[in-house]
Order: structure tokens, then sequence, then C-alpha cells
């Protein structure tokens, strides 16, 4: 499974959303619905996932769906 | 002028039925609810018995994402608030947001999540454990979360008193509309203790019936034979409501709330005192409120819960507070015969089963009651239930920590 359906199934599972809903631009407070501590929940489960930590720095600035993908493949994960 | 405050709304779900209508069928016809438990694996248990919601979905009742944030206890309590409120017909009725308000309360609280988030924890770091787990655990969410899906911005908060739980949050609840703090009340209790540490914990008190091979009559209140409670799960819920708000738009009224007595042992942390000392004051407390006297109680919903010391205690205490010849000539039952204990859920289903009694002019029975203890030697409605008019019921509900509560409800 490539990294992007990964992240996609993580969404989905956790915010209760459609995939088809999970665009590289989705915003998750404005698009997909999620409060802060769903996304405290959902960076937990990517660090979970992708073995990897994502500091509340840098957790901070991910606002998008690509953001994410973004950073987990300039940190190594998936590869 | 006093305000007066009516039930207008209920809502339950049990493990005798999934609203109010079945719950109370099954109560009328003695149908148990008890069952083998299959939450967890309870092998290691010496009880392995328990009143489960038998199928429970919440995916049937909320979406995904709710389900997932909310502890058992909070979905049940969601279940039952949501049919309590449409039944009132307060949900469309334009009353104001400010002017409604949530007390349920919870015995134990959130610990389906306590537990998994502990293990979690201690397997994978402190590190991992969710942002939800001290929303989900804590014992006021379910009043919290009801109150954001239903838009009831009014007095909201929880009782906390064991097996009086609900009992409690009713007694709050009525006095916070005769105060004039709201005009109504969503109130009641939510429970969902089947877990290793609930039913371990009250295996190791003793407290529970080791009945294992008969589940269906293992609840056995006032019985000579019975061997401890058997714990269940559920909610229930009653909308209360002043008297006038009510008449004002019509609403179905079902029964009103007469009086409350609350009172505390204040003599063991699980035993009731003495000849039932602290109960028999909570009765008398409950009729002095209503202002009525021992003569006009029809049926005494009994706390009941199929334990030595309670059963013989109540037994005491009733007379005590009635006087032996009334008590004699009242009817007592205990529908925990069918239930199971709901714990904090048990006052508010109790209370139900109270005002349908009166709706319906029937009583439903003790209905695994084979043979009387020689202690407990009252009409404890045995086996089958009984049509008979009734006007006034006293609702007991006794909580570990040595609280009383005692509801008086009326017919309107």
């Amino acid at each position: 499974m490539s990294l992007e359906s990964r992240v996609t199934e993580i969404i989905v599972n956790k915010l209760g959303v459609k995939p088809e809903e999970v665009t590289p631009e989705a915003g998750f407070q404005p698009d997909l619905g999620a409060d802060s501590l769903d996304l405290v929940e959902l960076m937990m489960d990517f660090e979970d996932s992708f073995k990897l930590k994502i500091s509340d720095e840098d957790s901070s600035s991910l606002k998008t769906v690509g953001d994410v993908i973004a950073y987990l493949k300039n940190h190594g994960a998936g590869e | 002028m006093k305000r007066r405050v009516v039930v207008t709304g209920m809502g339950a779900i049990a493990p005798i039925g999934l609203n109010v209508a079945e719950c109370w069928s099954s109560a009328v016809a003695g149908r148990s609810g008890l069952g083998r438990i299959t939450l967890i694996d309870p092998e290691p248990f010496t009880t392995r018995i328990a009143g489960e919601v038998w199928g429970f979905d919440p995916g049937k009742y909320m979406d995904r994402k709710l389900a997932a944030r909310t502890d058992r206890y909070t979905q049940f309590a969601l279940v039952a608030s949501k049919e309590a409120f449409e039944s009132s017909g307060l949900k469309d009725s334009g009353m104001d947001p400010t002017r409604l308000g949530v007390i349920i309360g919870t015995g134990i609280g959130g610990i389906t999540t306590w537990e998994a988030e502990h293990i979690k924890a201690l397997e994978k770091g402190p590190d991992r454990i969710s942002p939800f787990f001290c929303p989900m655990m804590i014992g006021n969410m379910a009043s919290g979360r009801v109150a954001i899906e239903l838009n009831a911005k009014g007095v909201n908060f929880a009782t906390v008193t064991a097996c009086a739980t609900s009992g409690h949050a009713i007694a709050t609840a009525f006095d916070c509309i005769r105060l004039g703090r709201a005009d109504a009340i969503l109130a009641g209790g939510a429970e969902a203790p089947i877990t290793m540490m609930g039913l371990g914990g009250f295996c190791s008190l003793k407290a529970l019936s080791t009945r294992n091979d008969d589940p269906k009559t293992a609840s056995r209140p006032f019985d000579r034979d019975r061997d401890g409670f058997v714990m269940a799960e559920g909610a229930a819920i009653v909308v209360l409501e002043e008297y006038e708000h009510a008449a004002r738009r019509g609403a179905p009224m079902l029964a009103e709330l007469l009086g409350a007595g609350m009172t505390c042992d204040a003599f063991h942390i699980t035993a009731p005192a003495e000849g039932g000392e602290g109960s028999a004051r909570a009765m008398v407390e409950a009729m002095k409120d209503a202002g009525i006297t021992p003569e006009q109680v029809d049926y005494i919903n009994a706390h009941g819960t199929s334990t030595e010391l309670n059963d013989t205690g109540e037994t005491a205490a009733i007379k005590t507070a009635l006087g032996e010849g009334r008590a004699r000539r009242i009817m007592v039952s205990s529908t925990k015969s069918v239930t199971g204990h709901m714990l904090g859920a048990a006052g508010s289903i109790e209370m139900i089963f109270s005002v349908l009694a009166i709706r319906d002019g029937v009583v439903p029975p003790t209905a695994t009651l084979e043979n009387p203890d020689p202690l407990c030697d009252l009409d404890y409605v045995p086996k089958v239930a009984r049509q008979a008019r009734v006007d006034i019921v006293l609702s007991n509900s006794f909580g570990f920590g040595g609280h009383n509560v005692c509801l008086a409800i009326g017919r309107v």
C-alpha cells in the first residue's frame, strides 16, 4: 500500500470521513471536521504507523493532508 | 407558589430491552435479562453471569466518530436520553435551551476506557495515552455529551453515590426545578461496569451471585436461597418538567414527583445500618416532603438487590417507616429480579417502572421469588405481575457509602 493510501486509511478510520474527502488540499480542522484532540490522536496514529516521532512544534505546522504526506516522505517514512 | 414537578418523558436501555416499552413488557412478564458474560472472558472469575445490553451496537444509534469518542456508559446515556427527550415532545417545543438541564450520574464512570488506556500505557508508554482518555473516562461526561446533543444549556452536573446515583440525580433535579433553576431536566443514570476490574472488584467483595449455571434465576431478591446480586449495565432517563410549563404546551404528564428523601447511614462503607435505620429515615423524609401518609402508599419498588444484608435491612426499614401494619398490606417488589443490578442506572429505571405501574395499574413482580427468607415477610408480589390501582409509589435506592434515597411518585 502506498504511503498516501495508508495516510488516507488512518484519517478515514479516525475522523469518520469518506476516502474521497481526503485530498492533499483538505485541511484537518476546516475540511475534515477535526478538533484539537482529534489532531493529537491522529499524530499518534501516524507516529505508530510510520515508526517515527513528530514533535509538538512540527505537528502544529501540519494543517493539511498534503502537509502530512510531505512531512512523512521528508522524514523517510514508507521507504 | 409551590412549583410542582411532573414526568413528561422517559427513555431506557437495559438487559431486558432497548427502549422503555420493551423493558416494561419484560418487567411485567418477569422475563430475565441475565446470562453468561460475553463482553470479557468470564472464565477466570467466580461470577460468570451478568445483565448485558445484549448485542448493543453503538453504530445503530450514532456516527462512528461519536461512538469512538464516548465510553460505553455515555453511549447508553445518549440512547436513553434521546428516547426520553423525543417522547417528552420538548424537542420541537421551542423551549428556551437555557432553562433545560441535564443531571445524569454514574456509579463508576468510564471504566472500560480506564482499563484499555491503562493497559496501553503499560505496554507502549505513557505518551501513547489517548487525548480522549480524560474526557471519555470522567463520570460527568454523560451529562456533558447529552447536553451537546440536545442543546441543553441550563443546570448540568453528575451525581456519584454508587447504587443510589440516579435516585440522587432525580431528587436533585426535582429540587432544581422546584427552586426555579430550570423548567425541565433530563435526570437519571448510566452504567457500563462489566469489565475485568468491575467484575473482579465485586467478586472480591463477595457481593455477587455465583449461580453461574442458572443466570435467569440468579437475582433472587428476598428469597432464602439468594446468594448475592447480579451486576448489569444500561441507562435510564426521565424528563422532569415544571407542571405549568408542561401544561402550557400540552405535554404528556405520566406522573408527578411528589417528594424525595435523602439520608446517610454514617455507619459502614458497604453494609447498611442495623435495621435499615438510614433507609427508613429516607422513606419517612420522602413521605413528609410529599405530604402523604403511609396509608396512601400503594406500592414500594424496593432497592431489593438479592443480598442478605440489603433484603433483610430494607424489609425492616419498610416496617419502621410505614408501621408494621401498613407495611404488611402494601405491595413491595424488586425488578432487579429481571434487570439485575444496574448500579448507577438502577434508581432511574425503577423510577420508570414506578411511573408505569401507576399508568397501567399493574405491579411488576419479584419474578424469581420462590421461598421467602423468614426475615422477609412482606407481600413481594412473587412470580407474577398483579393488576391493581396504584396511585402512590415509593422507589428506594441505597448505595455503598451509606447513601439512601427514596422518591415518592404519584398520579397527576
